[in-house]
């Protein structure tokens, strides 16, 4: 029953379960749906959504399977009248017989082909009924009526509690696909663990096996063990991109920031910042004065192989940026390393990298982007939001 | 028990609930599964458990979670330090494990007589694996004590409402076994009603002032932390008891300390005052 909604809601990327969907099958002959639309609105959505972020697309994928669809052709004006007017208003409640596929999936074009022929044959009002085209019936045309998917002449629809509220999508703003607050972003680098029991500075806690074990030994007298407690292990290297075309995005890199920050929850956590492309000074703070400079060498001598490397920038830059050796007015030489090549050390370096980038993949090559194009065949990138840092977690956990 | 007919939960004289929030604590009941709520700090997530069981005149067992809790603590904990110690003073009946096992919340609950209404408060509060830690004593309702080689099982199986504040997510296969609702924030028609349950005689324009005063307050941009129906509940009371003149509440929102907890959100509101 209602294969085509489980598919649609799969399709549009709700991971609804079979389990879930055999127990609403379950609730459904129980009856839980009070046989109304409405009821099996809300039956359906306690079911199979799980989060209130889903519920927009919930309602959308709703409100596309059990849409009743407009229709524009020519319609006798006498039959639109009562369309409107129906002489008599017949009351009657949604019926179980929906459930139990009495209504069939239609096709859109026979449907419409069959109410063509029908209005030629029609001699009159109809109100009600399973034949003609009229209001309150069952046939797949008309106003009124009790059937999905089909074609509304007229009139407001019925059935529309379900469909209102699936229409109105009042859960637009729950959307996980948007940029959220910082909140889950702090959850989703929650995800960037590893537990370990090796650091020696962390509070002891009792080891009971060992101190049975111990005492045991101790030919009964207690004594007591103590282990170390398990621990995030996690080193992560922040490296940001400032200034520039990244003033843009200066909130969303805050508060990407400020979740490392807050979560307090990885072994180390250094963040230093560049501006376009990495080179060979880095900085401590985004404003990237002189006196905050690091040498990158430095960086990369440091920090050894085992940190995890995230990567925030939005790749935009002019192309001979990333591969031109720049000119050291200083030293009056130039620079050993281009951009790239700093960027492919760093790749060298750390197997675990990503490249989190607050400007979606650009659709075509163009100036600004072709940049973005190439660093995105070579890095492993993700949109800087919710969804895409989380991806970026999975690829960072990722066993190789 | 009147308040349980054949269509179910149908709210309290002290909880005011929302036509589909009634619906999905009737589907959750009938299908035997744990109900998880969510909503906004202050929608009455906690209060909806005591509802239910008073409605249902069931016992409640009420689960706190912290940060620190684990999924075993709900299950039984094991006072090892206790039994060594006695062991020490050859207190009687070391040998009996038993004497030292003691149930948490959950084990309460299975192994009262009575079915109850089990409450597990604020889940996403706990480490992220704590709800997969719990997934077969949910499904089966039953968990076994190895030190002891007791199993328990439930002997009515309770009703099970789990409130989560979002804080964290919860896994992928501990959600398909629930069944979800959202408690929206209430709108003014609602709202009115679940002021009405908590004041007898309330002056109507008292009322109507604090709650014009109430939902603007919610649609200032600037301030962090939005007033709930807690706040507007404690908020109302201070203002009905010391006498506050009705046309002033909206232009002077008196007591505004009540309202918001934060100095920042306070100043916020001063400005948009002027």
């Amino acid at each position: 029953m209602f294969l085509n909604f489980f598919y649609a809601l799969r399709k549009n990327g709700l991971d609804v379960s079979v389990g879930e969907w055999m127990t609403l099958m379950d609730a459904l002959e129980k009856g839980l749906h009070h046989q109304s639309f409405t009821g099996f609105y809300y039956l359906a959505r306690a079911i199979v959504i799980k989060t209130e972020a889903e519920f927009d697309k919930y309602d959308q994928t709703f409100a596309e399977v059990f849409r009743d669809v407009p229709f524009e052709g020519p319609v006798p004006d006498e039959v639109m009248n009562w369309l409107k007017k129906p002489k008599d208003h017949l009351g009657r409640e949604f019926e179980d017989e929906k459930l139990d596929g009495f209504y069939k999936d239609q096709d859109f074009k026979d449907l419409l082909k069959k109410m063509e022929e029908t209005l030629k044959k029609q001699d009159g009002e109809h109100n009600g009924g399973t034949k003609w085209v009229g209001t309150q019936g069952r046939t797949g045309y008309g106003n009124s009526g009790w059937f999905p998917n089909g074609i509304r002449i007229a009139g407001e629809s019925m059935h529309r509690t379900a469909m209102t509220v699936a229409t109105d999508r009042t859960f637009k703003d729950f959307r996980t696909d948007k940029t959220l607050d910082t909140r889950s972003y702090q959850m989703a680098f929650r995800k960037l663990r590893a537990f370990s029991t090796d650091d020696p500075t962390a509070e002891k806690e009792l080891d009971i096996e060992g101190t049975i074990s111990d005492t045991c030994n101790n030919a009964g007298n207690l004594k007591l063990r103590y282990k170390n407690p398990r621990k995030n292990a996690i080193k992560l290297l922040l490296l940001m991109d400032s200034g520039g075309s990244m003033d843009w995005y200066n909130g969303i890199c805050n508060m990407l920031f400020q979740a490392a920050t807050k979560t307090n929850y990885f072994k180390e956590l250094h963040t230093y910042y560049f501006h376009n492309c990495i080179y060979e000074t880095m900085y401590t703070d985004p404003r990237m004065r002189m006196q905050d400079g690091i040498s990158t060498e430095w960086i990369l001598n440091n920090y050894s192989s085992e940190y995890k490397v995230i990567i925030v920038g939005d790749a935009a830059m002019n192309p001979y940026e990333i591969v031109e050796h720049r000119y050291d007015w200083r030293n009056k030489t130039y620079q050993q390393y281009s951009g790239m090549e700093w960027l492919e050390r760093f790749k060298a370096q750390y197997r675990y990298l990503i490249w989190l980038n607050p400007e979606p993949l650009p659709q075509y090559r163009n100036f600004w982007s072709q940049t973005h194009l190439d660093l995105a065949q070579k890095f492993k990138m993700y949109d800087l939001s919710v969804d895409g840092l989380e991806q970026g977690i999975k690829a960072l956990m990722a066993r190789k | 028990m009147d308040n349980f007919t054949t269509t179910g939960f149908r709210g309290d004289d002290q909880y005011v609930a929302s036509e589909d929030l009634l619906s999905t604590v009737n589907i959750a009941m009938a299908l035997e599964k744990p109900l998880l709520v969510k909503g906004e700090p202050g929608t009455g997530k906690t209060k909806l458990a005591e509802a239910i069981a008073h409605a249902l005149g069931k016992k409640l067992i009420i689960w706190n979670i912290k940060s620190t809790t684990k999924a075993q603590d709900g299950l039984y904990v094991y006072d090892v330090v206790q039994r060594l110690y006695d062991s020490q003073f050859g207190t009687s009946g070391v040998e009996d494990i038993a004497k030292y096992i003691k149930l948490g919340k959950l084990g309460d609950a299975f192994t009262s007589d009575e079915q109850v209404v089990l409450l597990i408060d604020e889940i996403d509060k706990a480490d992220i694996e704590f709800p997969n830690d719990l997934l077969w004593e949910l499904d089966k309702m039953e968990f076994n004590i190895p030190e002891t080689g007791e199993t328990i099982t439930a002997k009515k199986r309770p009703v099970v409402i789990i409130t989560s504040n979002a804080e964290k997510e919860l896994p992928d296969a501990f959600l398909r076994r629930c069944i979800f609702h959202y408690i929206e924030f209430p709108d003014q028609a609602q709202m009115k009603e679940i002021i009405k349950v908590h004041f007898e005689n309330l002056d109507e324009k008292l009322l109507s002032q604090a709650m014009a005063a109430f939902y603007m307050i919610r649609e200032i941009g600037n301030i962090d932390k939005k007033p709930s129906t807690s706040e507007l509940i404690d908020w109302i009371r201070a203002l009905s008891t010391s006498g506050v003149d009705p046309d002033k509440i909206k232009k002077e929102i008196p007591f505004a300390g009540v309202l918001l907890k934060k100095d920042k959100d306070l100043v916020t509101l001063a400005k948009n005052l002027r």
